[in-house]
């Protein structure tokens, strides 16, 4: 695990600082089914259940399923829940990913992103949890092993939040970033500890002096309302992030928004991509603004709910656009943050012209090449005004 | 807990016990149970095996059926002790 220890500085995997933000977390209830890249999470997390770190009641069980159903039970009984899982685990769970929105539990999810089969592959790109974008939950994209270990600890803050109640899933890129050494800056136990609280749920099943059901049937008279509820909470959990990632700056020195912008204040093309690959983008922003080119970044934090308003108000200047996804939507038209950004920008007077790209499928390196190749693209499309080629795929 | 706009619980929470007893199941039911009090011998079999809590048992005497929740499974008539079988099963009309 740790390898360096130098003023505070600590040199960790993805996955080792997960299991230490849980351990800090300090979770009633963690059910869990171990899957390649986030198997070391709950490795590492068992570890501290067994030598008593922790007070976690560590649920093994059969499946995934069963991991996000026990999840579901201990939620519903009032207890603060963890778990994590990647690809063809976060799959499985599906049904009951649905179950944990609509009952508005806000269970913390890790998802390490690896590739859904078929083929099956391990390797990392974002089928998974975009194919879970739809299940009322909020999703945290993380570039970093930093970001990574400091968006569990706000999750638990944003899903717990009176206003929100919603299930929360931190994602970052599996062997990436889960397997990937990097010096982090981890926070005192105690800090953790003051910072989330404890949870408190206002209902709860246990809670035998006031019986409640919970998961009845709800027909045509009020199914509609209950989801309405849970569409405004939705909505309404952008701005919890953004106060969570403002106060988690005022606390510890790190302040998070809903994206991460790099170098777009007077940039002219622009390149929107999620999680690591954002990293080897600035590189090549870097590179390329040393050559005078008015290039910049864009990188999406927070991608449940999506912050359409933000995201075009941001990118308004910007003449020419590439949103860059790791996953096919399987439409014929692009990527689901390809589809996303594009719709938030119709509202703007001034659209800026818009193109997708698919790359890193199955964990495919993205380089920094590749990301000069896009900015060429773009650069293309400035000159002519023209998008010639709307979408394909990059770094066959 | 509850929506203040809307007045519905968060997340279809029934925030209170014995809700089910406000919903009538009893439409559901194709067959009616009819009993012979004749025959009963009120051992309350019925009773315990009732899934809907149907069976209406006043001082300890079966005295018929609450037709709002019956569904009409028949689990009773079966479960009438092989000697006695006073429920019967009848088509509702």
């Amino acid at each position: 695990m740790a390898i360096t220890m130098t003023k505070g500085q600590t040199g960790l995997t993805g996955n080792a600082a997960i299991a230490i933000a849980m351990k800090q977390i300090d979770p009633d209830v963690c059910a869990a089914y171990p899957i390649t890249p986030s198997t070391a999470v709950i490795e590492d997390f068992s570890s501290f259940v067994a030598d008593g770190k922790v007070t976690t009641e560590l649920i093994t069980v059969e499946s995934e399923h069963s991991a996000m159903s026990a999840c579901i039970g201990a939620s519903a009984a009032g207890a603060r829940v963890m778990t994590a899982t990647s690809s063809q685990g976060l799959a499985l769970m599906w049904e009951m990913l649905y179950i944990a929105s609509g009952m508005r539990l806000p269970i913390i999810l890790t998802n390490v992103n690896r590739a859904l089969s078929a083929p099956i592959n391990i390797h990392c790109d974002h089928s998974d949890s975009m194919g879970a974008r739809d299940a009322g939950w909020i999703q945290l994209y993380s570039e970093t092993v930093q970001e990574a270990y400091d968006n569990l600890i706000q999750a638990v803050r944003i899903a717990e939040d009176k206003n929100v109640l919603l299930p929360a899933m931190v994602c970052f890129d599996g062997f990436i970033t889960s397997h990937a050494i990097e010096n982090i800056t981890l926070l005192e136990d105690e800090e953790v500890k003051k910072f989330v609280g404890e949870y408190r749920a206002d209902r709860y099943l246990l809670d035998t002096d006031r019986p409640s059901t919970y998961g009845a049937m709800s027909l045509p008279d009020v199914y509609i309302e209950f989801k309405h509820q849970q569409s405004q909470a939705m909505a309404g959990a952008k701005d919890v992030v953004v106060e969570i990632g403002k106060e988690f700056g005022r606390k510890f020195g790190r302040t998070y928004g809903l994206f991460d912008s790099y170098r777009l204040e007077d940039a002219e093309t622009a390149i929107v991509i999620l999680n690591s690959a954002a990293g080897t983008t600035k590189v090549a922003v870097d590179e390329l603004r040393k050559q005078g080119k008015k290039v910049g970044a864009l990188r999406p934090r927070l991608f449940r709910p999506f912050p359409f308003k933000e995201i075009a108000g941001e990118l308004s200047h910007v003449k020419a656009v590439a949103v860059l996804d790791r996953v096919d939507s399987m439409s014929g038209f692009g990527g689901p943050l390809f589809n996303e950004v594009r719709s938030a920008l119709y509202d703007n007077e001034k659209r800026p012209r818009v193109f997708s790209r698919i790359y890193g499928l199955g964990g495919r390196d993205y380089k920094v090449k590749d990301a000069l190749g896009v900015f060429g693209e773009l650069e293309k499309v400035v000159e002519t005004g023209k998008v010639e080629t709307l979408q394909k795929y990059i770094t066959l | 807990m509850e929506n203040k706009k809307t007045g519905f619980p968060r997340g279809g929470v029934i925030e209170k016990g014995g809700t089910a007893h406000d919903y009538s199941t009893g439409g559901w039911r194709k067959l009616r149970p009819v009993v012979d009090k004749d025959r009963c011998t009120n051992c309350l079999i019925c009773w315990v095996m009732c899934p809907d809590s149907a069976v209406i048992v006043e001082d300890g005497k079966m005295i018929g059926f609450d037709l709002e929740h019956c569904k009409g499974c028949g689990i009773c008539a079966v479960e009438c002790p092989d000697k006695v079988k006073a429920i019967t099963m009848e088509e509702e009309a």
